[in-house]
């Protein structure tokens, strides 16, 4: 017998504070609370510590606690590795989990650290001088074919290849219809919009609820091919090609049939009801000549005015791969670091598959570089950007830009309690159920979001002026106003940064 | 990859450059006396000069300057590399006279010297040639370090004050009809003359003051296309940036400046069509090229000089005229020590070029 494992989380209520209003028994989505009588009853097993109770109890009488009751310690036996024993002798199943790798990994970002001008130069004020974010994400030319003609005038004569131009290196990575409401997506074009930069559609297909905003909306083509067709194509600013994911590399996905209702059918073109399921690979693509043909083909049935970016997650060779694909005609490559989120992945590789970002993002810009080949793709970073100082660490080791995913829900409100994958969400977002979708004010959430951007706009304005930097294309790359602390000496040879005090 | 890589040195130094554009004798001393007058501006550390038209003799050589460690040891194995890579019309030691306050670490030697184009994969041009060498010996660090590889001109520098370096060299034996002089305030690697000013690949050298902030940007970006900056100084770069732009990518020099030095966006964004397509071109495919930081810089080449500053003139430069003569500097009194009866003096603005051509 295994019994019933120690709740992981207790909430006990304040019964002097309590005035027994029920906005508790309102929220809770995962049914922690219930009233007797003149009394709030909890089950705590319910709880996933998503704060809703908290942030809506007008009384502050609710406390949390995370492992009241814990195991004997070990440091092997983790009371996670006993855990998932215990779930897996009972159920003979794959532990599924949400959000990012939950494993306590040193986070490279927090080992590195920015660089300011002191005397010898002088910083710049950002609110006197123009301190420039405006990104190009796609082709470059190597060279310009500039000449004077006859009059004088300077005339053009190379072709450029459409770039999409963000005003912000910040962008709103792929996250779908389906696995996040339809009020969640809207918040987040909304948000790209009137910040002017780009979100991403993720594999849902697109909803007729965001056409208004579609010179903003990255659209993805996965494996499954959900809601692809011409129209969809044609609507988006830019086309990616998804790959991988770096919460999950090497699988595809599952949305269960519950969470097919009927917009959502609409929108992916599926069978209401029906699982979709997104193969591990594109069966169109099992060679770099394979994909670079797909890339071909989305050009083409675009007219080449589209810039095509391909997805991957951040595996060991990711730098051979994004040589392969800077090679095809696309525009970018998106890295997904092994911190990506998730709405549900298998636990196994949500903690154990992938590299992080940092180091995926060195060698990928040195590889281009080796190669003589870094125009011919932007390299947008992904998964796990908590802040703008890691926006300005991942471009200084050679980022164009990056991706957000996880920082855009937590700017809505989410907790990060890492059960979206339950249908369940209580702030709206990882949800279809329509009582709590209505919970996310698209008005207020886009204004969040925007206002996040924004602010971490401005903080990466301030951080390049203080390295007396007045354009954001002069950090990247820029790894000399990098130095690692506290990284070891072969760490800090593949991302070619040196040591602090050097 | 590079391993470990020393700090790029930061500067505050005084420049000047003058050209006459009629390629008139310029004598040396008067060039010697403007840049003393910015010893303000220096600390003794550094100084040189770059003058253009000495070696009329052997106009068609490329004149290699170089530093030798060690004459004994360093100068046999050099020989033989350039005799691998082609033919050396006439060489000599750079005639160099005692100075109390600067201590010889090196010996400068000339070499008037032809390339074997047969050598080169693929018929390569000359220039790629002698390019190729020069990074490669300044790369190898085998005790010889080529300073200067342009035809008829050549690079005097070492580790000490300008009047030091001018009597070091007898600065005022040669005459030149284009000269760019540099007085350097390091802050770092004293005494170390490969990071003296000016800096020289081929035809063009520059001289420089300021910081670039964005070396590292500029570094990864030109070590793509096979240069290797060795000196640990950030100048370097700026000559490597200008030979990639003007010489292999053919762009005219007022337009690489403008890459180097590009308007903002929303000065493109106000341009009409025509003239906003090129230059939004221009900053996307040199990006990285771009520099950033407070800066002012002289370039030149046999028939051009250029005086540029970063987008937001962090740095002085002041122009002056007078008669055939245009000058350049960090300041007016430089100027005024050459030429007391200069004739227009101005300031140009923030990331403007001002260009002065021979005739030709
Ligand atoms: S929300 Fe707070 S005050 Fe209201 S019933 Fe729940 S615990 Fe009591
Ligand atoms: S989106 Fe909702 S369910 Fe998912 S982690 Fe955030 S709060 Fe939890």
């Amino acid at each position: 017998m295994i019994g019933s494992l120690p709740p992981r989380y207790r909430v006990s209520i304040d019964p002097v504070r309590c005035m027994e209003c029920e906005r508790c028994i309102e929220n809770c989505s995962y049914g922690v609370f219930r009233r007797d009588g003149d009394r709030i009853l909890v089950n705590s097993r319910n709880c996933t510590a998503c704060h809703r109770c908290v942030a809506c109890c007008p009384r502050d009488a609710i406390m949390l606690e995370e492992h009241p009751c814990d195991y004997r310690s070990h440091p092997l036996w983790t009371r996670e590795a006993r855990e998932a024993i215990y779930r897996q002798a009972e159920t003979g199943r794959i532990i599924l989990a949400g959000m990012g790798n939950a494993l306590d990994y040193p986070v490279i970002f927090d080992r590195l650290v920015l660089d300011a001008c002191q005397v010898t130069n002088p910083s710049l004020d950002p609110l006197r001088e123009p301190i420039e974010l405006r990104t190009h994400i796609g082709k470059k030319p190597a060279r310009l074919d500039l000449r004077r003609n006859s009059n004088g005038d300077v005339e053009l004569r190379t072709r450029l290849t459409p770039n999409l131009r963000a005003e912000t290196p910040v962008m709103i990575g792929h996250m779908s219809y389906g696995a996040i409401s339809l009020n969640a997506q809207i918040s987040l074009a909304r948000a790209a919009k009137e910040v002017g930069t780009f979100m991403g559609t993720g594999e849902g297909g697109l909803h007729a609820a965001l056409h208004p905003y579609q010179d903003r909306i990255v659209v993805q083509v996965a494996s499954g091919r959900f809601g692809v067709n011409i129209d969809y194509l044609e609507r988006g600013a830019a086309i990616e090609i998804k790959i991988g994911q770096g919460a999950k590399p090497g699988i595809g996905g599952h949305l269960p049939g519950e969470k097919v209702c009927g917009e959502i059918s609409r929108t992916r073109m599926i069978p209401e009801g029906s699982d979709a399921i997104s193969p591990a690979p594109h069966h169109d693509i099992y060679s770099i000549e394979d994909l670079a043909q797909l890339v071909r083909g989305l050009k083409e049935a675009t007219e080449w005015k589209k810039p095509v970016f391909v997805k991957i997650a951040a595996v060991h060779n990711a730098a051979a791969i994004a040589a392969g694909i800077a090679r095809s005609p696309a525009d970018a490559v998106v890295i997904d670091g092994f911190r990506g989120g998730t709405g549900a992945a298998p636990r196994v590789f949500r903690d154990h598959v992938g590299i992080p970002i940092e180091a995926a993002v060195a060698s990928v810009d040195q590889k281009l570089r080796d190669q003589g080949i870094r125009n011919e793709v932007s390299v947008i970073a992904s998964g796990g950007i908590r802040g703008s100082a890691d926006v300005a660490k991942v471009i200084a080791l050679g980022a164009d830009a990056v991706y957000i995913g996880t920082a855009a829900l937590v700017a809505m409100g989410c907790r990060v309690c890492g059960n979206c994958y339950r249908g369940l969400c209580p702030w709206g977002i990882a949800t279809q159920r329509p009582d709590l979708v209505e919970r996310l004010d698209p008005d207020i959430a886009a204004k969040q979001v925007a206002n996040l951007i924004r602010a971490w706009t401005l903080e990466l304005a301030e951080l390049l002026g203080a390295a007396g930097i007045n354009s954001i294309e002069s950090l990247r790359g820029n790894r000399d106003r990098l130095r690692g602390y506290m990284l070891d000496e072969s760490l800090m040879q593949v991302l070619d940064v040196r040591q602090v005090g050097a | 990859m590079q391993g470990r890589r020393a700090n790029p040195v930061i500067a505050m130094c005084g420049i000047i450059g003058v050209m006459d554009r009629r390629r008139g004798a310029i004598g040396g001393s008067g060039i010697r006396q403007a840049l003393s007058m910015m010893n303000e501006r220096g600390s003794g550390e550094g100084a040189g000069y770059a003058a253009y038209g000495i070696y009329p003799e052997y106009r068609d050589c490329y004149a290699l300057h170089v530093f030798f460690n060690d004459i004994q040891e360093d100068k046999l194995p050099f020989d033989a590399v350039l005799e691998q890579w082609g033919t050396v019309e006439h060489d000599e030691a750079i005639p160099t006279y005692d100075q109390p306050n600067l201590r010889a670490v090196h010996t400068p030697w000339r070499y008037f010297f032809r390339p074997d184009p047969s050598l080169a994969p693929g018929g390569a041009p000359q220039d790629d040639i002698v390019s190729t060498l020069v990074m490669r010996v300044n790369a190898a660090r085998r005790g010889a370090l080529i300073v200067s590889s342009g035809k008829n001109l050549g690079v005097f520098k070492a580790a000490g004050w300008p009047e030091d370096v001018a009597n070091f060299y007898r600065i005022e034996d040669y005459e030149g009809y284009t000269w760019l002089a540099h007085n350097r305030y390091p802050t770092n690697t004293p005494g170390w003359w490969g990071g003296a000013h000016p800096f020289n690949l081929l035809d063009w050298s520059v001289v420089h003051n300021g910081e670039i902030t964005s070396y590292g940007t500029n570094r990864r970006y030109i070590e793509s296309f096979g240069y290797t900056c060795s000196m640990f100084t950030d100048t370097e770069v700026v000559a490597y940036l200008i030979d990639l732009l003007v010489r292999r990518h053919g762009l005219d020099i007022d337009i690489a400046v403008r890459a180097l030095a590009p308007p903002f966006w929303e000065d493109i964004d106000r341009m009409p069509g025509a003239e906003q397509e090129w230059n939004t071109a221009l900053r996307l495919a040199y990006a990285q090229a771009m520099m950033n930081g407070p800066f002012a810089i002289v370039a030149a080449d046999a028939g051009t000089m250029v005086g540029f500053t970063d987008r937001s003139k962090l740095r002085p430069m002041v122009v002056g005229e007078c008669g055939d003569r245009l000058y350049i500097s960090s300041e007016e009194a430089a100027i005024r020590a050459m030429e007391p009866n200069v004739e227009s003096i101005m300031m140009p603005a923030a990331g403007e070029p001002v260009i002065g051509r021979v005739a030709r």
